[in-house]
């Protein structure tokens, strides 16, 4: 008899923000929404993230970036994941993003963003139903 | 199986994906199990356990570091709890050891309890075990912050560590079965708050009052982890349960009945398993289950009868070997 799935997130900081609040409070959210959710901590290069994605196995990455740098750095942890030949993560965003970046940044192979003032539960169900893995 | 011979190769994806499988329960995990059997063997297991905020994750990232600086390679079990209400858990012991994430001989896994009433989850057992296979030279367990009684971890550990903090009582306190009873090590953390050196001396005499073996004398450290102060004797300490377990073949004695407990509680899950499903299905068992509902029957009543119902038992043998 298989045990009830659970589906696992990872939230991270890439880059060199000093607040996560934000984070924190979605961490806590996504919680209360059944999910369970590993928070990496500030200061997360591309190379960390995704060791952390595929150690914990996860079926979302969630990038967090509120200095600006989300153009630079969002798209790296995307092509570091299909490098190490890791297809079937979703990959979300949120933080301080300027509207005219979200097309590029989905182009880029980051599915949603979710900025400030996003409901909590809106962000659960779009992960519910847009999870790639069984 | 194709997953199971890449990660004996090295992969660590295939190591993550193995986890997860285990850890659902997954119909492969029989199969996988019996694959690595002949691999595991050469790990040893260090259970580190204590209170909420005692200091186990900083404890597990600053011994990693001096593991890693001799050569081995580690393992990380980190369980943080399930909530009962949502299903969802935090699970933050990772965050503790940032300075090995990019460390390729370090593989951390985070674990939710999901609904184990210890402090880990069911799957630990098997997890530990993939750790083991990979070829880590040590696999470090951390329980979810408990109370008193904490004994999965000793099934699952070659060495129990337990750490508390000061604040944890007095002499009356100490004395207490559970928690206190499995430590092989005990490490008093945050050294530097008051009453630290008050609480060594209450374990040690604690100890020497009632000394659980002859072979191997508890010692009661004192560290600072945060500061990197008194780990090095943590890990000292360690290696000399490890060489005195091996000494007095303690170690082959702990494993036998580590594997007979398994084999027992492995049956019991299967035939729990099997028994909740029938329920649903077998019409007699769900009429006394509506009867014992209802309160119009009590539970050891209808257990006796069914259990003395031998055509009845014989109709689920059968229907559990058609499952199987």
């Amino acid at each position: 008899m298989a045990a009830e799935r659970r589906i696992r997130v990872l939230l991270t900081k890439p880059g060199l923000d000093g607040h996560d609040r934000g984070v924190k409070v979605l961490t806590m959210g996504l919680r209360n929404e059944g999910m369970e959710v590993v928070y990496t901590g500030l200061r997360q290069s591309p190379e960390m993230i995704v060791q952390s994605a595929i150690q914990e196995d996860v079926d979302v990455v969630g990038l967090s970036c509120l200095s600006g740098a989300h153009k630079h750095i969002f798209p790296q942890v995307v092509e570091l994941l299909r490098q190490r030949g890791v297809e079937d993560m979703l990959v979300v965003g949120g933080g301080i993003i300027p509207q005219e970046d979200v097309p590029f940044l989905k182009e880029k192979g980051i599915s949603a963003i979710f900025g400030p003032g996003t409901p909590i539960k809106k962000i659960a169900e779009y992960i519910r139903k847009n999870v790639k893995r069984k | 199986m194709e997953l199971v011979q890449k990660m004996l190769a090295g992969s660590d994806r295939c190591l993550a994906r193995l986890i997860t499988l285990v850890e659902r329960e997954a119909p492969e995990v029989p199969q996988i199990m019996s694959l690595i059997y002949p691999r595991l063997g050469h790990a040893h297991f260090v259970g580190v356990t204590g209170p909420p905020g005692a200091g186990k994750s900083t404890l597990v990232d600053r011994l990693t570091a001096i593991m890693r600086a001799r050569g081995f390679s580690v393992g990380i079990l980190a369980a943080d709890p399930t909530s009962p209400f949502t299903g969802g858990a935090v699970l933050g012991d990772r965050i503790r050891m940032q300075q090995h994430y990019l460390d390729k001989g370090v593989f951390i896994r985070s674990m939710a309890t999901r609904g184990s009433r210890g402090g880990l989850p069911r799957a630990a057992r098997g997890v530990i075990k993939l750790l083991d296979a990979f070829g880590k030279d040590f696999v470090l367990v951390e329980t979810v912050g408990v109370g008193q009684t904490e004994l999965d971890i000793v099934e699952a550990a070659d060495t129990t560590v337990v750490i508390l903090v000061p604040e944890a009582g007095d002499s009356i306190q100490t004395m207490k079965a559970g928690l206190l009873e499995i430590a092989d090590i005990f490490v008093v953390n945050k050294a530097d708050r008051e009453g630290a050196n008050y609480l060594v001396t209450e374990l040690e005499q604690m100890l020497r009052m009632a000394p659980r073996e002859s072979w191997w004398q508890v010692p009661v450290l004192a560290t600072q982890a945060v500061n990197n102060i008194g780990i090095e004797e943590v890990y000292q300490q360690i290696e000399r349960h490890k060489e005195a377990l091996r000494a007095t073949e303690r170690l082959s004695l702990r494993r036998r009945e580590q594997r007979k407990m398994e084999f027992i509680e492995t049956i019991e899950q299967g035939i729990r398993a099997r028994l909740l499903e029938l329920a649903s299905k077998d019409g007699q068992l769900a009429a006394f289950l509506e009867k014992v509902e209802q309160g119009q029957l009590d539970p050891y009543s209808a257990s006796r009868e069914i259990l003395s119902n031998k055509a009845l038992l014989h109709a689920w043998l059968s229907a559990l070997e058609e499952e199987c």
